[in-house]
C-alpha cells in the first residue's frame, strides 16, 4: 500500500471505526453513570425523517442497530425538534408509544431519558437511557449530567458522520473518487512523481490567493 | 382605555407614536393600575381562576377531550400547502407527541377558567421546522393571546434575527411568551431573549411555588421534577424536564393576568418577581 493511499484508508476508513467505538464507549458510561437496563444513540436520516439506531449499550446491543423509527412523532421526536431534554418514568402507560416500542425494537421500557444530540446549531439525534433504577428518586443534577453526556455523544456522532460523507466522496462514484483511484494505483517512483505534481499544484494554488 | 404604547393625538382623532412626553399628555398616559406598597400572591392572583385569560400552548397539538385538559377553545396547525406556503388551518390530528397535552394539563390544573388554544407546530416531516415555529408564534401574536407557552426553542441561528423581532413584538403588544430554558451547553431561542419569560426546574412539588433567579438568563424556576401529567389515551404519565417547568409558569401569569388584564408584560414580570418564593424569604 502506498502512503498515499495508506493516509487516504487511515483518514477515513480507520477513523469510521474509531468514531463508532468511541460512540459505542458513550452509550456505555451513559449506561453505567445511571445505572440503566439500556442507553441509545439515535442518528437523524433527514432525507428519511427518520432516527436510525447507531449504538446501543445493554438491552438491544448488537440486534438494533440500523433499526429506524420515525423522527417527527413521539417522545423521541419530540426532544429532537424541540431541543429540550425528557425524563419520563412510566412509559407503559402511554400505549401507543409502547405498542411503537414493541413493534419497532420488541422491548418495552419503562422510563425514559431522553436528550437532543446538538453540534452548533445542528440536531443530529436523540441519547435515551431507558430503565434507570426507580427506587432511587430522581434528581434534577441527574439531567444535567445527562445533558453534559449528551454533549460528548454529539461530538462522536458528527465525527462519525463526517468521516462517513468522507468516505461515501471517495468510493465508488463519489465526488473524490478519482483520487482514492490514484492514491491506489501508486507505487514506488510513480508515488514520489505523482507527489511532485501535488505539490506543484499547491504551489500554482498558493500563488493565486 | 388602558395604558397603550400609542398616545392619542387631541387635534386629530389618530395615534402617534409616544416618542416624547409633552407635559400636557401627561394624564393621557396615566397608568391604570398602581401596584400595592407590598405586592403579596394573595394581590396577585387570590381568587382567580384563569377567567378571561386567553393562553396558547405552542406544541404538538392537545388531545381532544382528555379529562385532564377540559375544553380546549380552538386547535390549529401551520401547515405547508402544496404552494411551498405555510398556513393556520384548523387541525383534527390531536397531540402527535403527548407534551402538549401535558402542558395543557398543567394550565388547566391552575388557572381551571382559562381559555386554552393549541397551535400545533409540530409533526410529521417538522423536524426542520424553524419557519413552522416562527408562523406559529406569529399566527399567536396575531391573535392577542396573553399567554404563549412555549416549552421548546431552536438552535438555528438563521431563525434568531426574526424570532426575536416576534418576542419584542409580543412584549409590546402584551402577549406574554413564557419559554423553556435548556441546561445544555448550547445556544438557544427563545428563551435566552430578555423580552420573554425563560423557565428553569426546581426541585420542589408544590405547584405555585417558584423562584426568581437574580443571575439570568434562565430567570425563574418553576416546579419541574416527578409531575404527573396529562398524555396520551386520556391518562397520565410521570415525567420531568424545563418543559413542564415552564407551564406552570405561563398559568401562574394567566391566574394573575385574569385578575390584572391591564397588567404589561413589565409589570406582570415585576409581579412574579415580587410573589416568588426568594425574596420573600424562601418557600
Amino acid at each position: 500500500m502506498s502512503d498515499l493511499e495508506a493516509a487516504v484508508a487511515a483518514g477515513v476508513l480507520g477513523a469510521d471505526e474509531a468514531h463508532r467505538s468511541l460512540l459505542q464507549a458513550t452509550v456505555e458510561v451513559a449506561r453505567a453513570i445511571f445505572g440503566a437496563k439500556a442507553a441509545s444513540v439515535f442518528l437523524l436520516d433527514d432525507a428519511a425523517d427518520e432516527l436510525v439506531f447507531e449504538a446501543v449499550a445493554g438491552e438491544g446491543a448488537g440486534e438494533l442497530i440500523g433499526k429506524r423509527f420515525p423522527a417527527s412523532t413521539g417522545v423521541a421526536g419530540w426532544v429532537l425538534t424541540t431541543r429540550q431534554p425528557l425524563v419520563i418514568d412510566d412509559l407503559t402507560s402511554d400505549t401507543r408509544f409502547s405498542r411503537e416500542a414493541a413493534e419497532s425494537t420488541g422491548y418495552v421500557p419503562k422510563s425514559m431519558m431522553a436528550v437532543p444530540l446538538l453540534v452548533e446549531e445542528r440536531a443530529l439525534g436523540v441519547l435515551s437511557v431507558l430503565d434507570r433504577p426507580t427506587e432511587s428518586r430522581l434528581k434534577l443534577a441527574e439531567v444535567d449530567l445527562l445533558g453534559l453526556f449528551a454533549n460528548q455523544a454529539a461530538i462522536a456522532l458528527d465525527l462519525l458522520q463526517r468521516a462517513r460523507h468522507a468516505r461515501q466522496a471517495l468510493e465508488g462514484e463519489g465526488r473524490l473518487s478519482a483520487l482514492a483511484r490514484v492514491a491506489s494505483r501508486l507505487e514506488g517512483e510513480d508515488e514520489d512523481a505523482a507527489l511532485e505534481f501535488i505539490r506543484a499544484l499547491d504551489r500554482v494554488l498558493a500563488r493565486r490567493s | 382605555m388602558v395604558a397603550s404604547a400609542l398616545v392619542t393625538h387631541e387635534s386629530e382623532d389618530e395615534e402617534l407614536p409616544a416618542w416624547s412626553l409633552p407635559a400636557d399628555a401627561v394624564e393621557r398616559i396615566s397608568v391604570p393600575v398602581t401596584l400595592p406598597a407590598e405586592v403579596t400572591q394573595e394581590w396577585a392572583w387570590g381568587g382567580s381562576t384563569g377567567a378571561g385569560a386567553r393562553v396558547c400552548i405552542l406544541d404538538s397539538g392537545i388531545e381532544l377531550n382528555h379529562p385532564l385538559v377540559g375544553h380546549v377553545e380552538r386547535s390549529v396547525a401551520v401547515l405547508r400547502a402544496e404552494d411551498g406556503e405555510l398556513r393556520v388551518e384548523e387541525d383534527g390530528e390531536g397531540d402527535v407527541c403527548g407534551h402538549g397535552t401535558a402542558c395543557a394539563g398543567i394550565v388547566r390544573a391552575l388557572a381551571p377558567d382559562c381559555e386554552l388554544t393549541s397551535v400545533r407546530v409540530l409533526g410529521a416531516g417538522y423536524t426542520g421546522g424553524g419557519e413552522i415555529l416562527l408562523h406559529g408564534l406569529a399566527w399567536a401574536i396575531e391573535q392577542g393571546f396573553q399567554v404563549v407557552n412555549m416549552s421548546l426553542s431552536t438552535t438555528r441561528t438563521k431563525y434568531v434575527e426574526r424570532l426575536h423581532e416576534l418576542a419584542d413584538r409580543a412584549y409590546f403588544r402584551r402577549a406574554v411568551l413564557v419559554a423553556s430554558a435548556h441546561n445544555m451547553p448550547v445556544e438557544s431561542f427563545p428563551w435566552r431573549f430578555a423580552s420573554v419569560i425563560s423557565v428553569g426546574s426546581h426541585e420542589m412539588a408544590e405547584p405555585l411555588t417558584f423562584f426568581y433567579n437574580p443571575s439570568p438568563p434562565v430567570e425563574f424556576f418553576g416546579r419541574g421534577l416527578d409531575l404527573d401529567v396529562a398524555w396520551l389515551g386520556g391518562g397520565t404519565l410521570r415525567c420531568t424536564g424545563n418543559s413542564f417547568a415552564t407551564p406552570h409558569i405561563a398559568a401562574i401569569c394567566a391566574l394573575i393576568l385574569a385578575k390584572h388584564p391591564e397588567l404589561t408584560p413589565f409589570q406582570l414580570k415585576s409581579v412574579l418577581y415580587q410573589t416568588a418564593a426568594n425574596p420573600r424569604g424562601g418557600a
